[in-house]
Parts: structure tokens; sequence; C-alpha cells
């Protein structure tokens, strides 16, 4: 062998492989956005370019009160930026749990670097700090528009935030990967991959809507001031100078407070790296190297059921569903959104139409998507497609019998909703079936028509295949929740919410691959 | 007849379009599809009922296509397909309850275990829950499952998600099994177990027609080979009739390099 290409005992350049994540990172936003197609990189780009900068519109019109009002770090101040900094903690480490779950769960290229000399601290080192930084790259774009529009309003002092923003990003990837090992010591393997995700869910979902809650409970409705403390609970928090508001005061232009917080965020990366690092290669191996319930034994049927073909499909569909928990549970994730309704009808049993009516578009909003999800898992993520189409079944029937298996769940899971809702008052139970039938229809129609073969697992990316079926569901099941919504207020303008949604639903249909209406 | 090669009583499939009469299991007439070049090029087959017949060729001959487009998982851009002289493109419900198709990667659910899995595909070919729940017994104790038929296939090896595979494509008694690559990455247990399979399953009286890279299998095992290359049937006939046509003496191996030697040249 020639001796050139012999490995030698020099460790490799840390900046080195830093550049090797970060590269890796890159090409696989770049293949989310553009769906593998990299001819369409650039014209992703500027979309979300023209995204960024429409976004900053809003953003005016959320801080420019507050920018304008020259605020200094009085403790409702402070408390009404921290709040938004909790919130901004919860979503970036939401994001950051679940970077670190897929991860550890993939195996991608743990055996190439795992038998290569470099050692594990070091290599897993890099990848926590290189997944740190991506984090705080997106909390730094999440937060551009809302720091951009201070700034521009009032004043350079407001740039600061975008320290407090990275900061936070740094923190809070540090933190998921605790959080993550410490689940895997203690649940195992197996059970930390659905705990892991489902908390990732939790928290990212928890804060928002705890907010609504607490607002709910004190306010009786949703409030929109929702950081506003009552009285009771500025008196009783810290003085000014606790380091509690070191991130608040930085966010006001402290720089003396943003170095603090800066400190605190490397400190917690760097003792990350320092404890976790070498455990994280273990973990990976531990967790890829599952071999998933082979050994678990299921109940022996008596005999085969008789049924239909199609009857066949639907029990197959509902027991791949109930035999996953993992997808269930980031199916269902949006069911805590339902909450803050729930809530609602509670606390204003019996006193207000208009609450009711919140109610309805909540519920038609959640079940347009739930079947959206559940009809991609049905159709799209079919793992045996070609046993499907060799059996002796006309395509329509399969499709029919996969769109009977996500109603129904879709029913099992909203239906006693509804029929809580029907207890209060039968018309808006109705507005909100029927709202919820067509929401549900109109995505799993759309999925339909997108259908492409792709991996249960691919689940969670599976908007990456059409951003036009992503935006087409969203879009029609708001136009849905609306039309419900005035139809249970009374008014005669949910025929033009209607038209809007069968509109939608005719463009997507013009641009989909497959027009066939089953 | 060994114990575990017996073939489980399942009722064979009938049906008011068994062609009976000419005894030709498959006849494909002038088969084209097209993609970025031609894969299959106006090919024409028959495969007699009863018989094993191998098709050979070089990678991208257009071995796998052709057998999709029989079974109905792609479009033919011309041609014509007779399942048992049913017209595969006019009505391939009727043509697919005579068929079953095993691929090269076995598809199964990783979250049903075998028995379950066997259950849905009876359920799709509208068999007897009773006859099919017993001829799933039978096949899973045949093929050696037994000790896993309660487990969910996702811990699974290859080799027994092939088995459960090739289980699904037995439990609705077709007359007709059209095998892909059926053996690759097989260990020689597992290969022999499923060669064993397919073997009573022609001396049972039905067909199977299947593509392989091993050409030793083909030899020992097929009655008919054919050799397919640049989408064309260069080649048909027993080990014997190919030896003729190549002009030359040997294994299945110097034939078949021979022939597509010369249809690389020609």
């Amino acid at each position: 062998m020639n001796a050139s290409v012999r490995a030698t005992a020099a460790p490799v350049p840390l900046l080195w492989l830093i550049r090797h994540e970060l590269r890796l990172s890159w090409r696989d936003w770049q293949a989310m956005v553009t769906a593998g197609n990299r001819r369409r990189f650039w014209v992703a780009l500027v979309v979300l370019g023209c995204l960024g900068l429409a976004l900053h519109l809003p953003a005016y019109a959320v801080v420019a009160g507050f920018a304008r009002s020259d605020i200094g770090p009085d403790q409702r101040t402070l408390f009404t930026l921290s709040m938004v900094v909790l919130l901004y903690v919860s979503l970036l480490l939401s994001q950051a749990m679940e970077t670190v779950t897929r991860s550890l769960y993939s195996r991608g290229d743990l055996d190439l670097v795992l038998s290569s000399p470099v050692s594990a601290r070091r290599l897993f080192s890099v990848r926590i700090f290189s997944n740190a930084l991506l984090i705080a790259l997106m909390g730094v774009v999440l937060s551009a528009p809302l720091i951009d529009m201070l700034a521009i309003i009032g004043g350079p002092r407001w740039l600061a935030a975008y320290g407090v923003a990275v900061s936070v990003g740094l923190a809070a990837a540090g933190l998921a990967v605790a959080i993550t090992i410490g689940l895997f010591r203690i649940l195992g393997p197996r059970r930390t991959r659905l705990v892991a995700q489902v908390m990732a869910a939790v928290i990212g979902a928890a804060f928002a809507i705890g907010i609504q809650v607490s607002a709910i409970l004190y306010y009786g409705n949703v409030s929109q001031r929702i950081f506003v403390a009552p009285d009771a609970v500025i008196a009783r928090s810290p003085s000014g100078n606790s380091p509690v508001w070191w991130p608040a005061r930085a966010i006001l232009g402290d720089w003396l407070a943003l170095a603090g917080v800066v400190a605190i965020a490397i400190a917690v990366l760097a003792a990350v790296m320092i404890i976790f690092a070498p455990r994280l290669g273990e973990d990976s191996i531990a967790a890829t190297d599952l071999s998933p319930r082979a050994s678990r034994r299921q109940s022996r049927p008596r005999g085969f059921r008789p049924g239909s073909p199609a009857a066949a499909m639907r029990r197959k569909e509902w027991l791949l569903l109930r035999r996953d928990p993992w997808l269930v549970s980031q199916t269902l994730t949006q069911l805590f959104y339902l909450i803050p309704p729930a809530l609602l009808l509670m606390r204003n049993f019996g006193q207000s139409n208009g609450v009711l009516v919140v109610v309805v578009m909540v519920l038609v909003t959640v079940g347009g998507q739930l079947a959206g999800a559940l009809a991609w898992l049905a159709i799209s993520g079919e793992d045996a497609p070609d046993l499907v189409r060799t059996a002796p079944v006309a395509p329509v029937a399969v499709s029919r019998a996969k769109v009977e298996a996500v109603m129904g769940a879709v029913a099992i899971m909203l239906g006693p909703l509804v029929v809580g809702l029907a207890l209060l008052s039968p018309y808006h139970a109705v507005a909100a079936a029927l709202g919820l039938a067509c929401a549900a229809g109109s995505t799993i129609r759309i999925q339909l028509w997108f259908r492409a073969q792709a991996k249960r697992s691919l689940f969670r990316r599976r908007h990456t295949s059409s951003r036009i079926a992503t935006f087409g569901e969203a879009l029609v099941s708001f136009s849905w929740a609306a039309a419900a919504g005035l139809a249970a207020a009374g008014t005669w303008l949910a025929a033009i919410s209607v038209a809007i949604a069968l509109l939608i639903l005719l463009g997507v249909r013009s641009v989909s691959p497959r027009k066939a209406l089953v | 007849m060994d114990q575990t090669l017996r073939r489980p009583a399942v009722q064979p499939a009938t049906g008011p379009f068994v062609d009976v009469a000419t005894g030709t299991a498959l006849a494909v007439r002038g088969l084209a599809k097209s993609f970025d070049r031609p894969a299959v090029d106006r090919l024409d087959l028959t495969i007699r009922t009863g018989e094993f017949y191998a098709l050979l060729g070089p990678n991208g001959a257009g071995k796998t296509t052709t057998l999709r487009m029989v079974v109905g998982l792609l479009r033919p851009d011309a041609g014509s397909i007779a399942v048992f002289g049913i017209d595969a493109l006019a009505d391939p419900i009727a043509a697919k309850r005579q068929m079953a198709w095993v691929s090269d990667e076995p598809m199964i659910y990783d979250k049903l275990t075998p028995l379950e899995y066997l259950e849905f595909v009876a359920g799709l070919w509208g068999v007897d829950s009773t006859v099919a729940g017993k001829a799933a017994h039978e096949l899973i104790q045949w093929l050696g499952l037994g000790p896993h038929a309660d487990e969910r296939c996702e811990g699974f090896s290859r080799g027994m998600r092939q088995k459960v595979a090739l289980a699904g494509a037995l439990v609705h008694d077709p007359r007709l099994i059209i095998l892909d690559e059926p053996l690759t990455g097989l260990d020689a247990g597992t290969a022999r177990q499923v060669k064993d399979v397919l073997q009573a399953r022609v001396k049972a009286g039905g067909t199977v027609i299947m593509t392989t890279h091993i050409l030793e299998v083909a030899e020992r095992m097929a009655e008919r080979i054919g050799v397919l290359a640049s989408g064309r049937l260069i080649a048909e006939g027993t080990l014997a009739e190919l030896s003729l046509r190549a002009g030359r003496g040997g294994s299945l191996e110097d034939v078949f390099l021979s022939l597509v030697g010369e249809s690389a040249a020609a």
C-alpha cells in the first residue's frame, strides 16, 4: 500500500469536521425546500426571501406601538419581554429536541464515523455544536422580522435582541441534548423516541396554549393581551436587578445583561458537549441497533375474520395506526390546540354564542389537518403498494376503503367533542359536523391527487413532496373552518367561504398530477 | 414427499375465464414500453400452464418491466397480455385473481404479524376466511415461520420477510406465480426453502415465472428459459435447445454469455 494514503495519528481538525456537518445540514435543508429538485433552489430562495420580507408587515403591526413608546426596564415591561423569551425558548427547545431525537434514531453515517479513527467525543461534540448553530440560526430567522421592525422604529438598541435570539438557540440545543440523553438513560432506547417526540410537541405548544388557558381561566375568554400580567403577579415578581430579567434587559439594549445571557448560553452548551458527547455515540448505537418489538407476542387470532376486500383494507389501516404510537403521537399533537376551546366551552357553559363559534372553527381546522395527515399515512405511506395494486380489487375501491378508514379515525377522535358541543347547542354541532366532513373530505381528496409513494417513517417530512398540496390543505381547512364558523354565527357570509373553499379545491386539482376523482 | 414440502390444501382459484383449452398460462404479444429509451420492445412470450419458466437477461434487459406490466403494475405502451385467456388490459381484476407477484424487495407491513399479513392478503383476494385461515396456518408451518407467526414483522431478517411475502403469494392459491429475483440476498437455507416451495407448486399444477441472475437456479429448476436483451426475446427453449442455438455446449452461464454477447454485437 502506498504510504501516502495510510491513516495518520494526527487528529482531524475541528473546523474541518464542523464544515462537513454544516454542509450535510445545508444539503438536507436544500433538499427539503426544493423537494429534491435542485433546479428549484433559486426559486425557493426567492420565495422564502419574499415571505421573510412580507412577514415584516405583520411584525410592524405587532411591535410598532411598543417600539415607539420609548419604554424602559420597568417591572411590567420586563415581565412582558420575559414571557416572549419563554415562548421563544419553548419553540426552539421543541425544535431542538425533535432534531436530536431524529439524529439519534437514524443510522445515517454512524457506521462510517464510528469506525473511523476520530474520537467519538470529538465527533459528537462537533455534531452537538453544529446542531446548536442551526437552531440558533433558526431562532434568528424566526425573530428577524420583529427585531428588524423594533430596530427601525425604536432605534439600534433593539438589535441586541439578536444576541438573545442566538443565545437562546444555543442553550435550547444544549438542553435538548441533555433532556433526550436523560430520557434515554431513564426510559431506555425503545420508549425514548416516542416520549421525546411527544415531549417536543408538548413543549412547543404548551407555553402558547398555557398562556391562553390562563387567560381563559382569568379573563373568561381568549385574551389578545396575553402577556399582560395582573398587578398581583407583578407585585410578587423578583426585583429589577434579578438575573431572571437578564434576557429581557438584554433585549432592551443592556449590554451587560446581554453579556451575561451569552455567557450562560455558552456555558450550558459547553457543559453539555463535555458531559454528553461521548454518551451520544453509545446511545446512537443502542438506538439504531434496536430490533423493534421482535420478541413481543401478539395474541393469536382464533381464525381469519370474514369480510370484503374493503373491510380487510380498513382493518389493516386501523391496525397499522394503532400499532405505531410514534406516528399517532405525531398526528395527535394537533389535538393539543383543542385544549383552549374545550376550556372555553367549560368556562362559558351556556353563556356565550361567540365562544361556540370559536370552538366550531377550531374543530373544523384541526379535523381538516388531522384527516390530511392520516390520509398521507394511508395513501402515500402504503408499505406494500405492489401487493395492493396486484390484488384483484379496483383502484377506486382501494382508495374508497382508505378514505373510509381515515374518516372513521377522524370520527373516533373528534366525534366526542362534536357530541359535547351538541349537548350545548345542536345547531352549532351540526355546523361543526358538516364543516368537519367537508374539511376532512377536501384534505383527503388533495392527498389522493398528490399521492407519492413514501415510507411511513418519513411522515414528518411529508410536506416536502408537494408545497402546493401542503398549502392547499391548510387553506382549504381554514376556508371550511371560516364557513362553519360563519354558518354557526348565522350569517349568509358562510356561502362566500364555501365558494372560496371550492375554488381552492379546483385550483389545487388543476395543478395536481392525478386529477381522477378518487 | 417430505412432510415440510407438502403443499397446503388451498382451494384452487377458478373462474369463468380459465383457458383450459389452449393450456396457455400467459400470452404476451407485441408488448412495448419506453421510458427514456425502449425498455421492452415488441415482445412476444408464451408460457404454458404448469411450466416453470425462467427469464434471464443482463441488467436493464427489460425483465422486471415486462413482469410488472403482466401483473398490472405498469401500463404498456402497446401490445396485449392474456392470463389464462383473460385479457389483462381489458379486465385486470379478473386477470389479477389468477396471479401472485413477489418482488425482489419483500414489501410487507412491519407492524403486522405474518398471520395478520396473510389475513389481509386473503381478504384482498376475497378468499373465504375459514379456508384462508387454515391455509395460512399450514403455509406458516410449511415455510418454517411457525415460531414467529405471532410476532410483528419489523424485526424479521430479509429471508424471513421474503418467506412472509411468499406465503402471501400462496395463500390465495394463484394459478400463476410471478417472481422477480426472489432469491436475492437470501442465505443458502432460505433460498433452498423458497426453491422447494416453487418446485412443489409446479408439481401441483401451478405455473411459475421467475427472473434470476443466479444461472444455476434457472439451469436446475426451469423447464424452459427465455433470454431477454434490450427488451427483446433473443432466445428461448430448454437448456439443450439454447445450447444448440448458441452453437456451443457447457453450462447455462456459457450459453447465456454467448447469446447475450451475440445480441450486443448485432
